[in-house]
C-alpha cells in the first residue's frame, strides 16, 4: 500500500476515473437520444385492451412502469384521437385490465389536424374518384387516399402559381409607393395599377378554381369506429398515411420506417412543428452556419494576422488578447441583445429607411433575418478563430518563414504563401470549434431571426434567390419550441428527441468533415523530424 | 588580444569595416574589420556564441526580423554600402542568397520549392522556370535523384537531398554571394560529403561564406578561413595557414582542440 500511494498510483487512478466519468456521461447522453430518437418512426402494433368495466381502448403501448400503490404494473397506451377524448395519451393500471389482444383489423392513420387516429375502417364513401373495387374496402381506401393525395399535390402548383402572382402585385405596389413618394410620372403610375389590377383578377379566378377543387378533395370520405364503436368521419385528404401495423410483416415496417425518416428529412412540419418534418429546420441550421463561417472566418483570421504578424508585442496588444479571449467567455444572449441592438434596431433600420423607405413602416432588414441570425453569430465564434489561427501561425517553423524572406519575399508574400498555407490546420481547428459552437446555439437567435414556423425558405426562386432579410427556422430553437412550449407536451416529446438526434448528426458530420480536411493537411505539411 | 592577423583581400566583393552589433545593451559583434574574397569559399569558425551566425546573417540584413537589434560601421557589397535602413533589403536578399542549418524546404512540391523565388519575382513563363528548375538542381547536384518526382512534396526527401534542394532554390534566383549557416551539422556524413562537393563546385560561379563547427570542415571546403572569438575577430587568412601555422595562439589553442 505504501509504495502503491508513492508511485502516485491513487493520482493516476483517479485521472482515468475522471475520464472515464466523462465518457460515460457522453456515451449516455447518445444512447438516450438515439434509442429515444430512432425508435420513434418505429411502426408499433396497436393494442386492444378490455377494461374490466367492459370500456375499451385501442393504442400503441408507449410506456410501462411500476405502480407503486398497487403494487403491480401501469401501462400507458397511445390513444391518439385527439379530437374524440382531448389527449392522446392514457395511462391504465394493469389489474384493470381483463384482456389484451392485437386485432389485426386495427388501423391507425396519421392524419394532418388532431393527430393520430387509431380505430376500425367501417365504410367508405368514394364521391368523384374512381377506384377499380377491390373485395377489401382497406385496399379501396390505400388506393383512394394516395389518388387524393396526387390531385393535392397538383394543387399545390396551383398554390404556389397563386403565391408567385401574389408577389408580383405586391412588387408592383411598392413600385407604385416610390413613384408616388417621389412624385414621378402619373401616367406611368396609371400603367403599373393596371398592371397590378390585372394581376389580381388573374390572382381571383386562380382562387376561386383552386377552392372549388380543394372542396372537390374534401368529397371522398372514409367512416371510422373508435375501440368502443362510436364513429368518426375522416375526408380522405385529411389523411397523410394509414396503416394496419398488426398486419404487417418486418420489412413492410421497415419500409414505413423508411419513409418517415424521408418525410421528417424533407417536408415541411406540421401541427404545431410536433409532427411532419424538419426540412426548414435543418435548412435553416445550415445555412445559417455556413454563413456565420463565411462572415467569421476571414474576420478572425485577419485579425489574427495582424496580432500575431504585425502588431508589436506590448501593453495594447496583451490588452487586446486577453479581451479577446474574454469575449469567448461572455454569455451568449448578450451577444443576442447586442446584435438586436446594434445590427437590427442599429445598421438594419438604417438600410431600410435608405434603401426600402416604400414598404415603412413594415420592415426589411429592420427586423431579425438570417443575416443578422449569422453576423451576431460570427461575432461570437470569432474570438475562437482569432485563438487558434493565434496558436496556428505560431506553430509555423521559424526557418520557414526565413527560407522565404532568404529568397527576397516580402513579408506579405511569406504570410501568404509560406505561413498562412502551413497554419491552415489550425484555423480549421478554430472553424470546427466556431461551428458546433454556432449550431448549438439558441438563445441569441431568439432574439435576432429565429422563428417557430417559417414561411419560405431564405434561399427560393423567386428573385433575388438569397433573401437575407427572412427569419429562419433553427434545430435548437425547435427543441426548445416542441419540447416546452407547445401544448401538447407528451405528443411532442419524441420529436424533440429526433430533433436533437438530427442537430447532434449535422454538428458531427459537419465537425468530422471539417476534421479529416484538416488532418489530410496537417499530413501534407508535417515538418519532416531528423 | 596579442597578435591580430587581418588578411588584405584584393577585389573583395563584401567589406566589413567597423562592425559593432548590439543585441539591446550586449555587443555581439566587436570592431570586425574583413574582405570576402570574391568566387572563393570563407569559412567562419570559432566557439559556440562568438557571433560567426550573427555575422553571417548581416550579410543579408536577416538580422531585421529581430527586435531590437542595432548595427554600427559599414558593410559593403560591390561598394554599396547595405547598412542602411532605406536599403531594398528584398534586391538585396536576392543578391545574397542563404541556406539554414536545418534544412527547411516549402511543404510544396520539388518543382514548387525552386520556383518560388522566382514566382514571387514575378517570373511567370513556363519554359523559363523549367529551364531554372533542371538548372538549379543540376547546380546542386541532386537533378538526377530528383528528376522524376519533380512534382512531388519536397518533404518527402531525405535530410541531405532536401538541403541540397534549399541550396538550389538559393541558386535559383541567381545570387553573387551564398551564405551557408552550418549547413551539414544536421546531416550524415555521406550526405555532409556530397555537401562539401557541391560547395566546392559552386565557387566557380558564386562566393560563398560558410559557418561551421566542424574544423575539418572549413579545412576541406574553405579558401580561406576567419576565426572569431566572443565577438571579435582573431583571425583571417588562408585556410591553409590558419590550420597550419596560425599566427594568433588562441587560434591555435581551438583548431587544435584545446577549447571550444
Amino acid at each position: 500500500m505504501g509504495t502503491f500511494r508513492k508511485q502516485g498510483e491513487p493520482k493516476v487512478w483517479a485521472t482515468a476515473a475522471a475520464l472515464s466519468a466523462t465518457l460515460l456521461m457522453i456515451a449516455t447522453l447518445l444512447v438516450v437520444v438515439l434509442v429515444n430518437g430512432l425508435g420513434y418512426f418505429w411502426p408499433s402494433d396497436l393494442t386492444l385492451a378490455i377494461m374490466k368495466d367492459g370500456s375499451k381502448l385501442l393504442g400503441e403501448i408507449t410506456a410501462r412502469e411500476k405502480a407503486t400503490a398497487s403494487h403491480g404494473e401501469r401501462l400507458q397506451f397511445k390513444v391518439g384521437n385527439r379530437d374524440l377524448y382531448g389527449q392522446d395519451y392514457r395511462w391504465v393500471d394493469r389489474k384493470d385490465i381483463a384482456t389484451l389482444s392485437g386485432p389485426d383489423d386495427s388501423v391507425a392513420l396519421e392524419r394532418r389536424e388532431h393527430g393520430n387516429f387509431y380505430g376500425f375502417l367501417k365504410s367508405l364513401s368514394l364521391e368523384g374518384i374512381k377506384v377499380a373495387a377491390s373485395p377489401s374496402p382497406w385496399y379501396d381506401m390505400e388506393k383512394a387516399v394516395s389518388l387524393v393525395a396526387d390531385s393535392r399535390d397538383k394543387l399545390s402548383g396551383t398554390e404556389k402559381e397563386m403565391s408567385k402572382l401574389n408577389g408580383e402585385a405586391e412588387a408592383l405596389r411598392l413600385k407604385i409607393q416610390k413613384l408616388i413618394y417621389v412624385k414621378g410620372d402619373r401616367t406611368r403610375i396609371d400603367a403599373l395599377t393596371r398592371q397590378r389590377e390585372q394581376l389580381l383578377s388573374r390572382f381571383n379566378t386562380l382562387l376561386d378554381r383552386f377552392n372549388s377543387e380543394t372542396e372537390e378533395l374534401h368529397r371522398p370520405k372514409a367512416v371510422f369506429t373508435d375501440a368502443s364503436g362510436e364513429e368518426k368521419e375522416i375526408a380522405l385528404i385529411d389523411i397523410v398515411r394509414a396503416w394496419r401495423p398488426n398486419s404487417m410483416g418486418v420489412f413492410a415496417k421497415a419500409a414505413f420506417y423508411a419513409g418517415k425518416i424521408g418525410e421528417m428529412l424533407l417536408d415541411e412540419p406540421r401541427e404545431s412543428n410536433t409532427e411532419g418534418g424538419l426540412f426548414p429546420a435543418i435548412f435553416g441550421t445550415v445555412m445559417m452556419v455556413i454563413l456565420m463561417s463565411i462572415f467569421s472566418l476571414p474576420f478572425g483570421v485577419i485579425a489574427a494576422v495582424y496580432l500575431r504578424e504585425y502588431a508589436r508585442e506590448g501593453v495594447i496588444v496583451r490588452l487586446v488578447r486577453i479581451a479577446v479571449n474574454n469575449l469567448a467567455g461572455v454569455p451568449s444572449i448578450v451577444y443576442g441583445v447586442f446584435g438586436l441592438g446594434f445590427f437590427v434596431y442599429g445598421i438594419g433600420s438604417g438600410i431600410d429607411a435608405f434603401f426600402f423607405p416604400e414598404r415603412l413602416p413594415t420592415p426589411t432588414f429592420g427586423t431579425g433575418g438570417i443575416l443578422w441570425a449569422s453576423l451576431t453569430l460570427a461575432l461570437l465564434t470569432v474570438p475562437v478563430v482569432i485563438v487558434s489561427t493565434e496558436e496556428g501561425l505560431a506553430a509555423v517553423p521559424k526557418g520557414l518563414r526565413e527560407g522565404s524572406l532568404s529568397l527576397g519575399a516580402t513579408k506579405f508574400q511569406t504570410l501568404l504563401k509560406v505561413v498562412l498555407p502551413m497554419a491552415t490546420p489550425g484555423i480549421m481547428t478554430g472553424m470546427i470549434l466556431a461551428m458546433a459552437r454556432a449550431a448549438g446555439e439558441v438563445a441569441p437567435l431568439m432574439l435576432v431571426g429565429v422563428v417557430k414556423l417559417a414561411p419560405s425558405l431564405p434561399i427560393d426562386g423567386t428573385f433575388p434567390f438569397f433573401h437575407m432579410d427572412r427569419k429562419f427556422m433553427h434545430l435548437g430553437f425547435h427543441i426548445y419550441d416542441v419540447g416546452f412550449q407547445s401544448p401538447n407536451v407528451e405528443a411532442a416529446k419524441p420529436m424533440v428527441f429526433v430533433t436533437t438526434l438530427l442537430l447532434l448528426a449535422i454538428v458531427i458530420t459537419a465537425s468530422s468533415t471539417a476534421i479529416v480536411i484538416r488532418n489530410r493537411m496537417k499530413k501534407k505539411y508535417a515538418t519532416k523530424a531528423f | 588580444m596579442e597578435l591580430r592577423t587581418i588578411r588584405a583581400i584584393p577585389d573583395p566583393v563584401l567589406e566589413i569595416t567597423n562592425l559593432n552589433l548590439y543585441y539591446g545593451t550586449s555587443r555581439a559583434l566587436k570592431d570586425i574589420t574583413l574582405s570576402i574574397p570574391r568566387k572563393q569559399v570563407t569559412a567562419f569558425i570559432g566557439p559556440s556564441g562568438c557571433g560567426k551566425s550573427t555575422l553571417l546573417r548581416c550579410f543579408n540584413r536577416m538580422n531585421d526580423l529581430l527586435d531590437n537589434v542595432r548595427i554600427e560601421g559599414s558593410i559593403t557589397l560591390d561598394g554599396e554600402e547595405i547598412t542602411i535602413p532605406a536599403l531594398d533589403v528584398i534586391s538585396l536578399r536576392r543578391r545574397v542568397g542563404m541556406v539554414f542549418q536545418q534544412s527547411n524546404p516549402f511543404p510544396k512540391s520539388i518543382y514548387e520549392n525552386i520556383v518560388y523565388g522566382l514566382r514571387i519575382a514575378g517570373v511567370k513563363d513556363k519554359a523559363t522556370l523549367d529551364e531554372t528548375v533542371e538548372k538549379s538542381l543540376r547546380g546542386a547536384a541532386i537533378w538526377d535523384e530528383v528528376k522524376d518526382r519533380l512534382h512531388e512534396s519536397a518533404l518527402g526527401l531525405s535530410g541531405g537531398q532536401a538541403q541540397r534542394i534549399c541550396i538550389a532554390r538559393a541558386i535559383a534566383v541567381n545570387p553573387e554571394i551564398i551564405l551557408m549557416d552550418e549547413p551539414c551539422s544536421a546531416l550524415d556524413p555521406i550526405a555532409t560529403a556530397k555537401i562539401e562537393e557541391l560547395i566546392n563546385e559552386l565557387k566557380e560561379q558564386y562566393t560563398v561564406v560558410i559557418v561551421t563547427h566542424n574544423m575539418q570542415q572549413a579545412a576541406r571546403v574553405s579558401d580561406f578561413t576567419a576565426f572569431l572569438y566572443l565577438g571579435e575577430l582573431i583571425e583571417f587568412d588562408d585556410t591553409k595557414k590558419i590550420f597550419t601555422n596560425p599566427d594568433n595562439r588562441h587560434t591555435e589553442d581551438y583548431i587544435t582542440g584545446r577549447f571550444g
